[in-house]
């Protein structure tokens, strides 16, 4: 079969789009991580963003108030996480689980008078430029705003982290609480601000998917993306330029393997399903061999609570 | 402590009476069980089409929804069959070992399961809907109207239901276009939107220019709509999803049986049965013809389902052959429904392996 550029250009772009809502997320969770949180709860915001998403653009109308308000509905559903891991000082990881299953449960609950509801178009970006540049044209242009934020998210993420004052507090934060904590920085309110922009990363995820990948509202639709996102903030060792070539990579597999079946080449597709998390765990046991390397980017505090009387 | 007792003891009493009541007041009560959630918009969203039918009829209904195809089945099952449900449906293919183990410890509650094919009590019966016949008409369509002669078919497990579809559609559309290739991808999955329309932009990127679905979402007639190419609807009319891009829908039509069933019951005159209806019996409805269609075409396409139902054209009438080129019917003969429950070969002309 002869593959033309133009062809391998629309590959990429599909494989670039499925990347969007792993970006979103995993940056948005990195941050969370970074101030020494561990939330796993993303695919439950992540979900509740897409039902406020769809929801809102079903009964406003208005794409913009649907974004915005999925992010707020993200920002919200995080909030009762950092009051209970951060006020209440629970367990991470139980509280991340139950936040999964709140999600999901909640989500299905509103979503009832949205199933069946056919979504609106998204209004894309440079669409007339799609067939000026060869391979390039489809890569670069025909695509949401969102598709565009969340490629250039990793580069702002990591001069945030790496460059200005504030991502210098969250790596602090991150690492030594205590140290960060009599420096005068206030921990808690870092890590409360950290959980709450993952929560807003997640529910934008989220309203990617039920508004502009597949614009409709069904059940559990996220289907496991936020799961994905998590193993990609691991495969990236916290740094967000990884979560990039990491997205389109955990992505790219199911389109790869979708296009192989359609030319004639069989892959076992439980083994492909699988990958995204033996790679992450084959990622984990490299990366813990190597300390320093490790050391470099993984916050040291990350999953445990932080206690200061005052 | 003994207001508690008191309480309890008084509770218990109305609830026995309660429930003696209801015996005598003989009022049937259906319960569903459903393997998704109701808000699929395909597979159990349809049978729950059926269920508020059975409501409107004037019985009770209740429904779980979500009930993994285990030991929760038959848990679930139970309670069911404990709590004064007279029929139950149980409406997917992995409900079958449960359906049949509870419905041996309740010989008087009527159990009712769809997709299989084991009725080991007399309180057990089974039923389908012939999709194939669906298909048989989709594929006319999508051999008369593809341009690039290159058919995507998003296909979801490798089981004989599935199989039976991509054959009887690839036959149907060979017959009125013999030049058409069907490109067939595993999505590997009922039901996630996001994977069903990675799948189909995968076969829309490889040129195919009509594509069929047996998966359940809507996400590949959007798909599909954006991208300028034909798709029909799954178990539903999806015709509002995508009305440029849907031609026709294949909708799944549970209601007349549960209400004829729900009703036997209250009758007393329920039995065992198994019951395999198609378009003829109107378990299996096509949805309106989009008018992009030719004239022609729609005309055929009515023909056909015409036939299709009075019995005079069967989805698989030989002479057909298998992909080694193996006589598989003879001609002038239609598959028996043994062969047909169990196909698990390609015909000629489908391309590829079905995975293992």
């Amino acid at each position: 079969m002869i593959i033309d550029i133009n062809f391998i250009g629309l590959i990429i772009a599909s494989i670039m789009a499925s990347a969007v809502p792993l970006i979103l997320a995993s940056c948005g969770e990195l941050i969370t991580e970074r101030s020494g949180v561990l939330n796993l709860g993303v695919e439950g915001m992540m979900i509740i963003g897409a039902i406020s998403g769809f929801a809102l653009m079903t009964v406003t109308g208005s794409l913009i108030i649907a974004i915005f308000g999925a992010m707020l509905a993200g920002v919200l559903i995080s909030t009762i996480f950092a009051f209970l891991t951060q006020t209440l000082i629970t367990n991470h990881v139980a509280t991340g689980l139950a936040l999964t299953i709140f999600g999901i449960g909640i989500s299905a609950m509103i979503g009832k008078n949205f199933v069946g509801i056919p979504g609106k178009e998204f209004p894309v970006l440079f669409e007339g430029l799609k067939d000026t540049i060869p391979l390039l044209g489809p890569i670069l242009f025909g695509h949401s705003i969102v598709f565009y934020f969340a490629f250039a998210l990793p580069f702002i993420t990591s001069y945030f982290l790496k460059k200005t004052k504030i991502g210098l507090i969250v790596r602090a934060v991150g690492d030594s609480p205590e140290s960060a904590s009599n420096q005068g920085i206030n921990v808690r309110l870092v890590r409360y601000a950290c959980i709450l922009y993952g929560g807003a990363m997640s529910g934008l995820a989220g309203a990617y998917l039920s508004m502009i990948y597949t614009p409709q509202w069904i059940e559990n639709m996220t289907g496991g993306r936020g799961w994905i996102a998590l193993a990609l903030v691991v495969f990236s060792t916290w740094n967000p330029i990884k979560i990039l070539i990491g997205a389109m990579i955990f992505g790219g597999l199911t389109i790869i393997q979708f296009h192989m079946q359609a030319i004639g080449v069989r892959i076992p597709v439980q083994f492909l399903t699988a990958l995204p998390y033996i790679v992450t765990i084959i990622v984990l046991v490299v990366i813990s061999r190597d300390s320093r390397k490790i050391r470099l980017s993984t916050p040291s505090s990350l999953g445990k609570s932080f206690h200061k009387d005052n | 402590m003994h207001k508690f007792l008191i309480r309890s003891f008084v509770s218990s009493l109305v609830l026995i009476f309660t429930l003696t009541v209801a015996a005598v007041a003989k009022d049937v009560k259906a319960a569903f069980v459903y393997i998704g959630p109701t808000g699929d918009h395909g597979w159990t969203y349809q049978h729950d089409v059926g269920r508020k039918a059975v409501e409107a009829a004037g019985f009770k209904t209740t429904y779980v929804e979500g009930v993994p195809e285990s030991a929760d089945a038959e848990r679930v099952l139970r309670q069911l069959a404990n709590s004064g449900h007279d029929v139950i449906f149980t409406t997917s293919f992995g409900y079958m070992n449960p359906t049949n183990k509870v419905a041996k410890e309740f010989p008087n509650v009527k159990f009712e399961h769809a997709t299989g094919y084991k009725r080991e009590h007399p309180n057990v019966s089974t039923y389908a809907a012939r999709f194939y016949e669906g298909r048989t008409i989709l594929g006319t369509i999508a051999g008369t109207m593809t341009k690039s002669n290159v058919i995507g078919y998003v296909a979801s497990f490798p089981i004989p239901e599935v199989i039976r579809g991509i054959n009887s559609f690839t036959l149907a559309a060979q017959k009125v276009n013999p030049n058409i290739k069907t490109k067939i991808v595993w999505a590997f999955t009922w039901y996630d939107p996001g994977k069903e329309a990675e799948a189909a932009k995968a076969l829309i990127d490889q040129g195919a220019d009509v594509i069929a679905q047996h998966t359940d979402s809507t996400a590949i007639v959007q798909i599909a709509e954006k991208a300028g190419v034909y798709a029909f609807g799954q178990a539903s009319d999806m015709d509002k999803f995508a009305p440029k891009a849907v031609l026709t829908s294949v909708e799944n039509n549970w209601g007349p049986y549960y209400v004829d069933r729900v009703k036997a019951v209250a009758n007393g005159t329920w039995s065992q049965k198994d019951t395999w209806h198609g378009i003829g019996d109107g378990m299996v409805v096509i949805s309106d013809l989009d008018s992009q269609m030719p004239a022609d075409l729609r005309s055929k396409v009515k023909k056909l389902q015409a036939d299709l139902a009075s019995g005079k054209v069967h989805s698989f009438t030989g002479p057909i052959y298998d992909q080694k080129g193996n006589l598989m019917v003879a001609e002038g003969k239609t598959a028996d429904d043994g062969m047909l429950a169990g196909m698990m070969t390609y015909v000629k002309g489908v391309e590829g392996d079905i995975p293992k």
